[in-house]
């Protein structure tokens, strides 16, 4: 899950990370309020969206007065940001946040992850912060440093010490780094996180270390540990469809193709839609109804698939396990009977139950195209899509 | 022969008395799995399944010599039962639970450093030896004895590679299925080492998916080590960079973990790369 940056550098100040002064602002008269309060003589106004990239569309602006922030902040709030991490939709800005700026004399880069290969938490330093670590691994590889935690020693002075020589910071900076990289241990141990990003980190001209930026992703799978998580959770920066999959089970992704998906099991459904790509087709969808699936979820599932207008023909292929096909079956036959299924829909089922299930679907009144295997499913689907069948 | 168990295995299971737990001992027993009891804490002394109760993974073995547990606890508690587990010294533990926090696997791999356990999992279908051994959620009646190997980081994907070398007539020696978490038990050097060694194994289906180097550390191992032909299919070519695709682990990020990295570089170590699922059965038997 992700957070806003505000909320996450809330989380940083509970964490002892130093982090600019500022407060988040849903109206532009708050904002020109904020401003006013933060006595400076400039203000960053900085949209919030659950997307980095923003600077480079104009999603963080530079004020030198109230009044300009009271116009920048008009000027974001309500609006979508399409930034090159977002969809060609964008996401919409309903709050921004008011900072004071600060003099920088250098920016650096901190972040703390997973590593999935070693299964340690590695810290990622770089003295060349500012632009995407990406950018900074092909541009400079030599200015990225790692450094890795074993989970039973935890964060060591050794660790702190190596990340600033890397960061080249003076002596009596280190401390003031020992704090940033405790506070971003702890809050990634106790909130279970899976990123913590900082980037820029700056270094002000009078030496201070400030976390100019905040990024924080947490563990799906560990948010029902962390109401407190949990309460930060912004739907509407989310894809609606997906965020409506979840309230059912399902776990669906839109794509930009013309043929709805409804798999089980999460590889088969991306097996099924790189199968309808290679037949020559383009999947609309990713679509687990997952492991213990039901009519209901079925018929959800069909829902959401045929709310996408590109759809053209949907493609069911279940590999029954614990899933039984027979119930597949009758929850394809309930989905028939409750909306209108404009398309055409070919269903592949193997597995337990399958013959049962596939008797099922050939007595009925819709129009339904059985398929005798994964390749003549995928076949069919497309010439359906096409118009060709 | 075959890898890991076979019909002498010992196993019990850890949540017996649940739901999940109680189902799949059933199915485990009707195909003949030798489950010898299993473990809820406050239930010990009682029967289940016509199977003794015990309240600890130690009492269980004491009793039973299990040597083998296969475990449905709820999520958050799974963590603490592989511990319980590994710290009685069950030498293969088989972890179906989904959705385990990333840090408590973190944790649980950092404990069986040095140990002999073995690690299955988690989210993860578990392994079987068919007319041997069933652990797991597998839907039995796929199986059928034979001489391809099969390791697979997705549940559904592991049935489809059954089901084809079945209709191929090749049937399978052992079934593992390594799970679909970033952080997990056995990987797929793990596998294919003892699939190497085992005389009943002829091929391998290896069957991976977007996120992680796993498959390309496998490619290199494959070059190095593995002289029996292997098919691999990577799931996720079509996947959208960014986006999780239902399992933990499947994520491409900044360009790494993508399927065409992962078929490049077992393309190189000598792989029959398949891009449609449904030709790994095909290319299975080409090879023999």
């Amino acid at each position: 899950m992700n957070i806003h940056e505000y909320q996450a550098k809330k989380l940083f100040q509970h964490y002892a990370i130093p982090t600019p002064q500022g407060c988040v602002a849903s109206s532009a008269l708050d904002a020109q309020n904020i401003a006013e309060t933060l006595t400076n003589e400039s203000w960053v106004v900085k949209a919030q969206i659950h997307a980095g990239g923003r600077g480079k569309v104009g999603g963080v602006k530079l004020a030198k007065t109230p009044s300009d922030v009271f116009n920048f902040t008009n000027e974001l709030i309500g609006k979508r940001l399409i930034t090159k991490q977002t969809n060609a939709h964008g996401l919409p800005i309903e709050s921004v946040l008011i900072e004071k700026t600060y003099p920088i004399k250098r920016e650096l880069y901190l972040s703390l992850l997973v590593e999935r290969s070693s299964e340690r938490l590695v810290f990622v330093a770089s003295s060349a912060g500012g632009i995407d670590i990406e950018s900074i691994a092909h541009q400079l590889p030599e200015e990225i440093i790692t450094v890795t935690v074993h989970p039973a020693t935890g964060l060591q002075p050794s660790h702190c010490r190596k990340i600033g020589y890397a960061l080249k910071l003076e002596r009596a900076q280190q401390k003031q780094l020992d704090v940033i990289l405790h506070g971003m241990m702890n809050l990634f141990l106790e909130k279970d996180a899976s990123q913590i990003e900082i980037n820029p980190l700056i270094e002000t001209q009078t030496g201070e270390l400030i976390a100019l930026d905040a990024k924080i992703n947490f563990d799906d799978n560990a948010l029902a540990l962390h109401d407190d998580i949990l309460a930060l959770r912004d739907a509407n920066q989310e894809d609606a469809k997906e965020h409506e999959a979840e309230q059912f089970g399902l776990n669906y992704i839109a794509l930009d193709g013309n043929i709805g998906c409804m798999v089980n099991g999460a590889g088969l459904a991306m097996a099924t839609m790189d199968l309808v790509k290679l037949k020559g087709g383009l999947p609309a969808n990713f679509l687990d109804v997952g492991g213990g699936t039901n009519a209901e979820k079925v018929c959800e599932a069909f829902k959401l698939i045929l709310a996408d207008g590109n759809v053209k023909a949907v493609l069911v292929n279940i590999f029954g396990g614990i899933v039984k096909c027979d119930i597949i079956a009758q929850g394809i036959l309930a989905a028939m009977a409750q909306i209108n299924v404009h398309v055409p829909v070919v269903v592949r089922l193997e597995g337990t139950n399958a013959n049962e299930g596939r008797a099922l679907l050939s007595n009925t009144q819709f129009t339904l195209y059985a398929a005798n295997d994964l390749n003549d499913a995928a076949q069919q689907v497309v010439s359906l899509a096409k118009g060709i069948a | 022969m075959s890898i890991l168990v076979d019909k002498k295995t010992k196993v019990i299971c850890q949540g017996f008395t649940g739901k999940q737990g109680s189902f799949h001992s059933q199915q485990a027993l009707d195909y003949g799995t030798k489950l010898v009891g299993g473990v809820t804490p406050e239930r010990g002394g009682q029967s289940h399944l016509g199977l003794p109760v015990f309240n600890t993974v130690n009492d269980a073995i004491k009793q039973t010599g299990a040597t083998a547990s296969v475990i449905y606890v709820p999520p958050f508690f799974a963590a603490d039962a592989i511990l319980e587990a590994l710290e009685a010294g069950i030498e293969l533990i088989v972890c179906i639970t989904e959705g385990i926090p990333t840090l408590h696997m973190l944790r649980v791999k950092a404990a069986m450093q040095g140990t002999k356990s073995l690690l299955i999992g988690a989210n993860c279908p578990g392994i079987i030896t068919p007319d041997e051994c069933k652990i797991g959620i597998m839907p039995a009646s796929i199986h059928q004895a034979g001489s391809v190997g099969i390791v697979s980081r997705s549940g559904t994907l592991t049935y489809e590679s059954v089901h084809q070398t079945t209709q191929q007539g090749l049937g399978q020696s052992t079934c593992v299925g390594i799970g679909g978490d970033p952080i997990h038990g056995m990987n797929f050097i793990d596998v294919l080492s003892r699939f190497e060694a085992d005389p009943q194994t002829k091929g391998i289906v290896m069957v991976g998916e977007i996120g992680g180097s796993d498959e390309e550390d496998a490619a290199d191992y494959i070059k190095a080590h593995v002289t029996k032909p292997v098919v691999a299919y990577i799931a996720g070519q079509t996947a959208p960079a960014g986006k999780r695709m239902g399992h933990a682990g499947a994520i491409v990020t900044a360009g790494k973990g993508t399927a065409e990295s992962k078929m490049n570089a077992l393309k190189i170590a000598g792989v029959e790369v398949v891009s449609a699922l449904t030709d790994i059965g095909v290319a299975m038997q080409r090879c023999f």
